[in-house]
Parts: structure tokens; sequence; C-alpha cells
């Protein structure tokens, strides 16, 4: 008796709290793992202002967000390299790219007795991680480093065992800079690394690389950062030997000025420009074009603008370089293409 | 539902054939829906890696290039990347596991005989990620001085042969003896003490010394103890994290055990998520095929070793045989 009574009152709560709870909307999305740090943060941060809205997000890998977009499981994709051609045409409806945030890859070392940070070029780093360059003292590196005493060691590779955005980022750039990185080895999330041994996730690089001497890796700027690892300079195409920083990488964002194309799928990588740092890259949010669920795509469409303007103070503490306002202004425009 | 069943329970009318009629027709239903599940996981593994197997054949098992910029897929560095660091760990694993049983099981005084079994059972059951995060930390390190203090002529053998990086088969076949161990010694252990005691008392009357006696039970108990060595070698198959984690996964076949090689399981582990083009996906997908074919054929040899051990023994009558065998099955 006493139960049915509970039952009564709480279906007339329900029925007073109405209004507010219909409004609720639960959005879905899935994809890259390298900017769901920024992303989570930006979900709760915009829940606090609109309570109604839930975005969820899970960060199963660019590939898996790709695909689950395309079967519309979800609402919306994320991306660290742009959806291919063929990827696009495979979908039942276009798809739309919006670049968020950029992020940056660097190369990460741990060579006993070196304290200096070493420079790098584009062809030596795909020289070296393409086995090519074996031997710390090679005169390739000691050219570029003079009055280091660089060790005798074999040079270690390692790579990322897990597809990923970050060595899409990586390869990408090393197949600009190098025929032969492109020809032999390519460009993809996960590629047949000719030599070294692999790490999951940015953190098994890391602590790879860490534990290993005489061993190089890539990471993100964040996790080399973070873990207080030795990473290098690498040179731009003006000629300087740049160090990753959140001023560098929204230098090579700004280098796109006045060319970056309609759909925003752009490699900054190896971008022209003083102070560029040349292994950097944005990170995107995918979307249809014309969304079934008209709600959610109201409600993802006001979150954007948000994420666009407030949403980017939140870069830098996550170590992330916000977005030139150009990019900012150019993608307000191409948000009133989503039919809602 | 429960109509039919409550006052069946109340009553206590006596058995009759019916019950045992619906009871085997139940039990034979939950039987069958294993078979369907195995077959329906075959059926989907094959439906899904239609365009890898149409593209490669049987070039997929023997290809030894898997080049996912390239399109190009071949299973075989994984195949054996698998195969020996589950052999290599059975190897390691095998006498350590029977060890701790027998000492368990014959040796050990009585009020240690439940704490040390609690103990190995204990170690079943953390979780794999947490041995790979302890082989990162403290088993690779421990390689790579091992690999670095090596004399240099040794290093020329075409076993120790490559980079002293610390990953590798030998981290992943170390790793994987640890997690087996506890699994094959709880097995053997329940074997060893199933064993009749007439067959010690038999054994200490005919004058034999402890180590004599110990191995009559052994030879008792040999089919169980085989059995619960392959069940450990079923688990090193499929197990993923620890041994992506420390493995190196570099998918090139060696025979050296300081090379960083990779297994089916971490390879999809590791590259599901970002397969985006349908043929590396099939290509991936045909990887847990290759798997899965391979676990059952494990599995079928070892019902085989255990059933010829089993007609050999019959020739010696025991009494013991039949739990030992219901051991292994129920593995």
């Amino acid at each position: 008796m006493r139960f049915s009574r509970l039952i009564a009152a709480t279906a007339l709560a329900a029925a007073i709290v109405r209004p507010g709870a219909a409004q609720t909307v639960q959005i879905n999305g899935a994809g890259a793992t390298f900017p769901y740090p920024i992303y989570s943060k930006w979900f709760s941060e915009h829940n606090k202002l609109h309570p109604e809205v839930q975005i969820n997000y899970q960060s199963i890998g660019s590939g898996g967000g790709i695909r689950q977009l395309t079967n519309r499981t979800v609402f919306f994709g994320a991306t660290d390299g742009p959806m291919t051609k063929d990827q696009l045409l495979a979908a039942p409806g276009t798809i739309l790219h919006f670049p968020t945030v950029l992020g940056a890859v660097v190369p990460v070392y741990n060579v006993p007795g070196v304290d200096a940070e070493l420079k790098f070029t584009g062809p030596l780093l795909a020289d070296i991680f393409m086995g090519k360059v074996s031997k710390w003292n090679d005169a390739a590196i000691a050219k570029l480093n003079p009055g280091v005493s660089l060790p005798g060691s074999d040079i270690t590779v390692v790579h990322r065992s897990d597809g990923s955005g970050t060595t899409y980022i990586f390869a990408d750039y090393l197949g600009k800079v190098s025929p032969d990185w492109k020809k032999t080895v390519g460009v993809a999330t996960s590629v047949n690394w000719p030599t070294g041994v692999g790490g999951k996730g940015n953190e098994g690089v890391a602590g790879l690389v860490k534990q290993t001497p005489g061993s190089i890796g890539y990471v993100e700027l964040i996790y080399a950062l973070q873990n207080k690892i030795d990473f290098g300079t690498v040179q731009n195409m003006a000629g300087e030997f740049v160090r990753a920083s959140l001023d560098s990488v929204t230098k090579a964002a700004a280098a796109t000025k006045g060319k970056m194309p309609p759909d925003f799928r752009v490699s900054i990588t190896n971008a022209p420009g003083a102070g560029v740092y040349p292994i950097s890259s944005f990170t995107w949010l995918l979307f249809y074009e014309s969304p079934k669920d008209k709600r959610a795509a109201r409600v993802m469409t006001d979150f954007m603008r948000w994420a666009l303007h407030d949403g980017q103070k939140y870069c830098a503490d996550l170590g992330y370089a916000p977005l030139p306002e150009e990019v900012v202004a150019m993608e307000m425009e191409a948000l009133k293409k989503i039919r809602i | 539902m429960t109509k039919p069943t409550l006052p069946l329970l109340r009553r206590r009318r006596p058995r009759t054939r019916s019950d045992d009629a619906f009871f085997r027709v139940a039990t034979g239903a939950v039987a069958a829906v294993v078979i369907l599940l195995a077959a329906a996981i075959a059926l989907e593994l094959l439906r899904h890696s239609r365009l890898s197997i149409e593209k490669f054949g049987f070039r997929f098992w023997t290809g030894k290039v898997w080049d996912p910029v390239a399109g190009e897929f071949g299973a075989f560095p994984f195949l054996w990347g698998t195969l020996y660091s589950s052999f290599l760990a059975l190897l390691v694993a095998g006498p350590v596991a029977i060890g701790i049983a027998v000492y368990i099981s014959e040796l050990s005084p009585g009020r240690l005989r439940r704490p040390l079994s609690f103990l190995t059972e204990l170690l079943a059951a953390i979780p794999s990620i947490v041995y790979g995060l302890w082989g990162v930390f403290v088993l690779v390190p421990v390689i790579r001085r091992l690999e670095t203090g090596m004399p240099e002529s040794l290093r020329k053998l075409p076993l120790f042969s490559g980079p002293p990086v610390g990953v590798g088969m030998l981290a992943a076949a170390v790793i994987l003896a640890i997690m087996v161990i506890p699994f094959s010694s709880a097995v053997a252990r329940e074997v060893l003490r199933a064993v009749p005691a007439s067959q010690r008392e038999a054994a200490y009357a005919l004058g034999a010394t402890r180590f004599e006696a110990i191995r009559a039970v052994l030879f008792h108990g040999r089919t169980g103890v085989v059995g619960a060595l392959l069940l450990g070698l079923g688990r090193a198959l499929g197990e993923t994290m620890a041994v992506t984690m420390v493995i190196g996964n570099n998918p090139r076949a060696s025979l050296s055990l300081f090379a960083p090689q990779h297994t089916m399981a971490a390879v999809i582990a590791n590259e599901f998520t970002e397969a985006a083009d349908q043929l590396y996906l099939d290509a991936l997908v045909e990887i847990g095929l290759v798997l899965f074919i391979v676990t059952l054929a494990v599995n079928a040899l070892s019902r085989l070793l255990i059933r010829s051990l089993e007609r050999r023994s019959r020739a010696i009558p025991t009494a013991a045989e039949p739990s030992s065998a219901s051991a292994v099955e129920a593995a």
C-alpha cells in the first residue's frame, strides 16, 4: 500500500518538473582521442551553462569516429586527420569539417650525456625513423648540433603501436619533407614501420623513451611537457629551428591565412612563415550538413559557436593552441550551412 | 512459467521420467546455446573478413608484410608471435606450475597449504593491465640490463640478436608465464589431490622414497596435469593487454628472444579503433578468425593428446582417472 502511494507521489513530482525535463537533449559523439581532454572540458563547462544539454563523447579513435558517423550511430564525429575523398563519398550524406583546436607533435629523445636541446630537420627525422640514420653520432645529426658530444650508441626508434592521429600528423609531415618516406612508408594513422618498437598510446611511447637510453619517439606536445621529456627543435620552411609552443603552433595555423579551403580539410604540417612550428595540425569535429535530428543540430551549432569563442580560453591550460581569429570567422560562416 | 514449478516443489511427488526429460531438454538447450554462439562467432568473423579473404586467400596466413598504407596484409608475423610467445611461456610456466602443485599437495605442512593455495589463486585474479604495468616498469628494465650485460659472443646467436631494448619476445614470454602459472598450478593441484591415498601408500609400502612416491602420483594424474598446462596455453594464446605493453609491437617474425614482435590479439586491440578503410578492417577481422581457428586447433590437439594418454594409462588399471579427466573437461 505504502508503495503505491510512493509511486503516485513520484508520478506527481514528475508531472510538475516535466516542462523542464521535456527539453533535455542528449547528444552522442565519438572519435579522436587527441582532443579528448579539451572536449570533455568543453562539454562539462557547456553543461553548466545549459543544464538541459548533455553531450556524450567517446574517445574511440578517429577511424572509429568516422565509422560511427558514417553508420549514423552517433550525431557527430571527431578526427585528427581530415576524411579522405573515398570516406566522404561512402557517407550517406554530406559531411562538414570544423576545426576546433590545434596540436603539435614533438620528437622526444633520451640520449645519455646530452643535456642540450637537439636540432632536427624534417629529412633527418625521416631518415632516423626509417632506420637509415642508426647511430647517435651520425654525421647528419652531428652537423646540425655542433658542440654537442653525441654518443656512438644505436638509435632505438619508438613509435605508436595503435592507430593514431598523432602518427597521422607525424607521417604527414615526414611525407612532405621526404619523398623517400612518402614512397616507402606513406601517410596514415598506422603505417608499416621499417624499424623500432611500438608503445601503446602517447603514454606508452613517452614511457618507453623515458626508460630506454638512446631512444627517440614522437608524442603530442602536452605529453612531453607533462612527462618532462626532452624534445628537440625542428627546422621549418623558413630555415629556423623552432621549439613547439602554443605560440609557434598557432602561427602555423595563421599561415593558412587566405588559403584556407572552404571545407577546412587542410594539412598545416610544414607550413611556411617565420616562427612556425612545422609539425602542427588542426583537429576537427564532423557534422552532417542536413542532420536528421533537428533539435540536436540546433543545440550543437549553438555549442560550436560557444566553443569557437568562449571555449578557446580553456586551450592553453590543457596544452592546445587556440584557433586563429580568421579561421573562427570562417567557421562561424560555415556553421550556417548546417540545416537546422 | 512459475506455475508448474512451484507446486512441483511443494508436493514433493516422486521423481518421474517426465522430470528427467524436462531436465534433459532444458540443459540440452543451454548446451546448444554454447554451440550456436561458437558457430555465430565463426560466421560473423567470416562474413566481416570477406574482402580480405577474397583478396589474399591463403596468402594471408603466410604473408609477412603488414602495410595498412599500401593495403597489403599478411598474418604470419602475428601468428608466429602468438604461437612463439605462448610456447615459451608454457616452457617457463610448466615446471614452476607443477612444482607449486606438487609442493602444495604433497609436501607442504598442513597449515601452509591453504594460504599457499589462496595466494596462487590471488595471482589469477590480478587484471592483466596490472601485469602489463609491472612488466613495463619492473621486468623490462631488468631484461634490458640482462641484454646489455650479455657477452658479445652470445649476442651473435640468432636467439639473442637485436638491439637491447628490453621490450620484446622475452619480456612477453615471462609476463605470460607468470599469468599462466596460477591457472595451471591450481588445476594441477586439484588433479594431484584427487589421486587416491592408496597410490601413495602403495608406493611407500614398496619402499619408495618421497621423490619416487611423488613421481608415482604424478604419473597417475598425468592426463590431468597435461590438461592443466594446456589450459594455461589457452590463456596465453588470447592474452592481449599485458603482452602488447611489453612485446614491442613490431610485426616482424624472428627467432630472437630480444627482438620486438607482435601477436594476433595485440594487433587487433591496437589497430581496430583507427582502421577506417574497409579492407584494413576486414584484414583485422580475419586476424580474429585466424586466432579463432588456431585456438580451436590447439584445443583439439590437446584433447587428442589427453585421450591418447588416457588410452595408454588404461593398460594400467587406475581409480582416479575419471576425476582428473573431469578437471580438464571443466577447464
